[in-house]
């Protein structure tokens, strides 16, 4: 073995899977100069790899989850480190063949073949199985069994090959070295000490499964997830299973309703459980490798939560009960406050990154993310938002909200979960100073991320019978929605609407380069007059989206960003990767300095009137402005900008005026039907009939603004990221343009009518054919909704360049059914096209 | 046909066992626990007699509340009635647990209104090693013992047992009236995983109770000790087929070919 380096480019700390992976990627990309260390021996140090189940059903609702999972899948394939067993979800319930329908939707979205099957469909496919207990299953064959600690062994070794590595087993990290740079909040990686000496580096990568978190506070970093145990047994042999003389010749199967999975591994079955009680630890309570009996993350099995498991897989599979316990586990994997992977680089510590809380399944896929985010600025292969580390706000690192949002999603890793569904642990972590009044009007809230916003009010339950609104008829398509969100849209376009918008991600930023970095990171000119505003993408170096927000142009050397709750976190860390470092731009985070009231509807002008002296004329306060004014004697700055197509503005008030502010708006408005509105009509109705954009919906760094209708007629003179790659693309054109779609009949083939719910539905040609651009992006729905005044229920997606034409007619699939629809918009409005009611 | 076999629940081995700051026990944060290999192997044969000779098999111990899961554990193996004499947890020496395991016998007995054909012992616990408790007991009832038993032939006919030991150069075999104690050495059986029905027939098992007073024996503890670690030199020969030649090598080098 080589002595022990002093220095490196980059240290990665893990070799499972995912650290494995990422050495070898980076070989590949042209990375030298690293080191691998692990505190376990090698080819199996003791991580979650080393227990995996080491399956891969490549179909789930998440298009991150489920194209990384089949991107993964065929890196195993193509290192011949795959089997490709089959697998099937079988239900239980009636609940469950409904979820499989919307499966079949996802494996249609993202080509992957699969088809529902009858119980004596499964039997035939697995003669052991006791199909009078189900009533059906989903068989996906491409579900693969893989070799992970043997692929991590041939990725590693082909980076040592290289030249480009150096391994070292055994080696346990002490502390993670840092400096400080003139950045707020944030400082620099240097080093690692390790128990055999410190090595200096540039880069430190933690990809240390259950262990990230710790590793990562060594460095003043946050990687959030916790330890949780995942329970198995295996269980036999049975002659059945011996018989085969093979690793795998039966489809796995996923008992879905029980939570529990069995999966044929040689003569025994292993069974696995994700429905007992969600078992937490602390990092710290982990046993080394010396104390562990098998491995560290193999803890001792805990009998009785595995229990009523067994009682359930004994009625699917009667064999298993015969069969000796031989070996059971409490196994653990890493869980996250919301369920998605930790990947990129963390946001308190410069080029320190994490690859964590990422599963064998997807492990070679997000290594690939991560190592090409190192290599190019942001990945390719995939749009990362809902990965990306950075997206966690302060609240959701600590480990009560991890713990705790670990233990509320655990039951939910095979459960049937609404793509709207709310989180009950851990809420109000964020509210508005105006609680008060919207709890007063009977808010329901739904959060983003940790912040709480209005969806709807209850006091508008009136407004449902004025508008002749209605209950929907399924119940899955009535879940997570009311009738009164349709109501308050109406009526905000009839009369006026006041929206609370706290959870308005604000920024400044200041000084003598603060006009010119803000430029830098803008594709639109921002160095405009006092008083304007911007609205921009920010792209990735490679001219895909990472952000669209709002820049405002307050003073000579202001410039005050606002962005959405859901990219707080990610913007600001975007911002400090690429502010100057010369003390020539203050940044400052001011978002619970201020309280924005939105406020819309044609009688927005006469109401707001009432409350200044302004002049508020298209004049005096025209589109896109920002104007210092009184409101209700309160001092304001109101911004006249509107994301529902209607007149009106955004109000920003000094944190405990608001309510004051809201109290008078709202009495004021109260002759003119203005109603306190919810985040259903600002986030989904409002601006899908305006066919308005939203970051992580329509907007991807998949995609760049020609495809998404945001590209000016004109290129600023000024640099900014991806100037070159936008460049390109408005030279090339668009090979897909974002549409608006309506549906244009919903009854399904019970007779039932049907509301597709929000994202990932495909859109397919009539005769059901997958969609394709020259990219080989598939077209999906990126979000779904009603449209109460265009009439329709609209869908908006991407359609090849060729397709996107007003008119044509398409197939969108939903729940395994197919819906026609036509085309009603190509980057443009479906409603009020002309913005009439902008200018009004 | 009743038979009575003894466990003890300890750490699992296999991994380094810490021991407590103060060197009074040992440190469980990450510990399993079983039994010893001997109590297995005794508590497989009581369940092999049970299915030889009819009749049921009986399983106690002494210890906390939490060595519930060793007695279940033998019960997912086929043995029908269980009994745990519980201590608060603090070590009890040899003495002291003899006693108290031989009164649970005799009221055992006496409940049943007949004796144990057979109470089995492991050789020695797992942990302390005192090679005594069964001794003690089998002294205390008045009854024959031998320990290191590796073949046991029951002879309900003749209320007699033979029992086969193995010595350097060949074996004991000894015969004996029952009511009998033996100790079990490991080798002596095979035995069997549990079960998932084992395992889900296990909880239905009700365990007996007994409540014992701690008792002083004459042994007690001064400190735990961790050995100190064994440093162990591997050599990788290599994978597959390739190793074959090195593998010889060694084997040469050992002069055992």
């Amino acid at each position: 073995m080589s002595d022990f380096p002093t220095s490196a480019k980059v240290v990665v700390i893990g070799a499972g899977i995912v650290g494995n992976c990422l050495v070898g990627h980076l070989s590949d990309l042209g990375w030298t100069d690293m080191v691998l260390i692990d505190k376990g021996p090698l080819p199996n140090p003791g991580g979650s790899t080393g227990h995996a189940s080491n399956f891969i059903f490549p179909v789930d609702h998440n298009k991150e989850m489920a194209l990384l999972g089949v991107q993964s899948a065929n890196q195993y394939r193509d290192m011949d480190r795959s089997v490709d067993s089959g697998g099937i979800e079988v239900a239980r319930t009636e609940e469950r063949m409904q979820e499989l329908t919307r499966r079949m939707t996802s494996a249609t979205a993202w080509g992957v073949d699969a088809k529902l099957v009858t119980p004596a469909e499964v039997k035939e496919l697995v003669p052991f199985i006791n199909e009078d207990v189900i009533l059906g299953g989903f068989y996906c064959p491409t579900v693969s069994v893989v070799d992970s600690l043997d692929t991590g062994t041939i990725m590693r070794t082909k980076a040592q090959d290289a030249g480009d590595l150096q391994v070292f087993a055994n080696t346990e990290v002490l502390d993670v070295l840092t400096e400080d740079i003139p950045v707020p909040g944030k400082t620099k990686v240097t080093g690692v000490v390790t128990d055999r000496g410190t090595i200096e580096c540039e880069y430190v990568v933690v990809a240390c499964g259950v262990w990230s978190n710790r590793v990562a506070n060594m460095a003043g970093a946050y990687i959030p997830l916790v330890p949780a145990v995942h329970q198995m047994a295996d269980v036999g042999p049975m002659d059945v299973l011996a018989e085969t003389n093979t690793e795998i010749a039966y489809p796995i199967v996923r008992d879905m309703d029980t939570f529990c999975y069995e999966r044929q591994a040689a003569g025994s079955m292993e069974v696995g459980s994700y429905g007992h009680r969600a078992i937490l630890h602390h990092p710290d309570e982990i046993p080394s490798n010396e104390e562990a009996a098998l491995s560290p993350t193999e803890m001792p099995f805990t009998q009785d939560d595995f229990d009523p498991q067994m009682e359930t897989a004994i009625e699917l599979m009667d064999m298993l009960g015969d069969a000796e316990i031989k070996y059971a586990i409490n196994g653990l994997l890493s869980l996250t406050p919301d369920a998605m992977p930790c990947l990129g680089e963390v946001p308190e510590v410069s080029n320190l990154w994490s690859a964590a809380a990422v599963w064998v399944k997807e492990g070679p896929g997000m290594a690939q993310v991560v190592a090409e985010w190192m290599t190019y600025g942001y990945p390719r292969v995939i749009d990362p938002h809902a990965s990306d580390v950075s997206r966690f706000y302060q609240d959701e690192k600590s480990d009560e909200h991890i713990w705790a949002r670990a233990d509320e999603h655990f039951i939910k890793t095979y459960g049937i979960v609404h793509p709207s569904e709310q989180w009950n642990s851990r809420r109000d972590l964020k509210v508005s100073s105006l609680k008060a009044q919207t709890d007063a009007a009977g808010a329901y809230y739904y959060t983003a991320r940790v912040w709480e916003r209005p969806h709807w009010y209850e006091t508008n339950a009136d407004l449902v019978e004025r508008y002749g609104l209605s209950e929907r008829e399924a119940e899955w398509d009535n879940r997570w929605w009311s009738p009164i969100i349709d109501a308050e849209h109406m009526n905000l376009r009839e009369n006026a609407g006041m929206i609370d918008l706290t959870a308005f991600q604000i920024m400044d930023l200041t000084g003598p380069g603060a006009v010119a970095f803000a430029e830098y990171l803008s594709v639109n000119k921002v160095d405009k007059p006092v008083g304007t505003s911007t609205y921009t993408p920010w792209l990735t170096p490679d001219g895909g989206f990472h952000s669209d927000l709002t820049m405002l142009r307050l003073g000579e050397e202001h410039i005050r960003v606002v962005t959405g709750a859901f990219d707080g976190g990610r913007d600001e860390h975007w911002i400090k990767t690429y502010m100057p470092q010369d003390g020539s731009v203050t940044f400052q985070n001011r978002t619970e300095d201020f309280v924005t009231i939105g406020l819309w509807g044609p009688n927005a002008p006469a109401i707001l009137g009432k409350l200044t002296d302004a002049d508020l004329t298209q004049e005096g306060s025209p589109y896109g402005s920002v104007r210092s004014i009184q409101v209700a004697g309160v001092d304001v700055d109101i911004f006249r900008i509107s994301y529902v197509g209607d007149t009106g503005w955004e109000i920003y008030i000094p944190w405990a005026d608001a309510p004051a502010v809201w109290d008078a708006i709202a009495e004021a408005g109260q002759e003119y039907g203005c109603r306190p509105t919810g985040a259903g009509v600002y986030s989904v109705g409002g601006r899908l009939e305006k066919g308005y954009r939203l970051m992580g919906a329509e907007l991807e760094s998949e995609y760049n603004p020609v495809e998404a209708g945001l590209a000016r007629p004109k290129v600023k003179a000024a640099d900014f990221i991806g100037k070159e790659a936008y460049l390109k693309a408005r030279e090339e054109g668009p090979a897909a343009l974002v549409c608006t779609l309506k549906i244009d009949d919903q009854t399904d083939s019970q007779g039932q009518k049907r509301f597709i719910q929000a994202g990932n539905a495909p859109i397919l040609t009539v005769d059901g054919e997958r969609i394709l651009d020259s990219h080989g992006r598939c077209s999906v729905v990126t979000t779904a909704g009603n449209g109460p005044s265009y009439g329709a229920y609209l869908c908006m997606g991407y359609l090849p360049v060729e397709m996107a034409e007003i008119g044509n007619e398409f197939k969108i699939m939903y729940m395994n059914e197919l819906y026609p629809a036509t085309v009603v918009a190509t980057t443009g409005s479906a409603f009020d096209p002309d913005d009439s009611r902008l200018k009004a | 046909m009743r038979v009575l076999v003894c466990v003890k629940r300890v750490p699992a081995p296999g991994a380094k066992i810490n021991i407590t700051a103060d060197g009074q026990d040992v440190d469980a944060a990450h510990l399993g626990f079983t039994v010893s290999p001997h109590e297995e192997c005794g508590v497989e044969e009581a369940v092999q007699l049970v299915e030889k000779h009819g009749g049921e098999a009986t399983v106690l111990t002494l210890g906390p509340g939490d060595a519930d899961e060793q007695l279940r554990y033998a019960a997912s193996l086929g043995v029908q009635q269980a009994v745990l004499l519980q201590t608060d947890g603090t070590p009890w020496d040899p003495q002291a647990t003899a006693r108290a395991i031989t009164t649970a016998i005799v009221d055992l007995e006496s409940e049943n209104g007949e004796p144990f054909d057979l109470v089995l012992f492991g050789n020695e616990s797992a942990d302390s090693g005192g090679f005594q408790v069964g001794v003690r007991v089998a002294h205390a009832l008045e009854r024959p013992m031998v320990n290191a038993i590796k073949g046991i032939e029951l002879d309900l006919d003749n209320a007699s047992v033979t029992a086969k030991r193995e010595i350097d150069g060949g074996r004991e075999i000894y015969e004996m009236a029952t009511p009998a104690v033996l100790g079990v050495k490991e080798g002596i059986n095979l035995p069997r995983y549990p079960t998932m029905r084992g395992r889900l027939a296990s909880k239905k098992v009700e365990v007996k109770v007994v409540e014992v007073d701690p008792e002083t024996g004459d042994q007690t503890r001064v400190t735990l000790q961790q050995p100190p670690e064994q440093v162990s030199n591997t050599v990788h020969l290599g994978d597959g087929p390739a190793a074959a030649s090195a593998v010889v090598d060694v084997l040469d080098e050992l002069g055992v070919l």
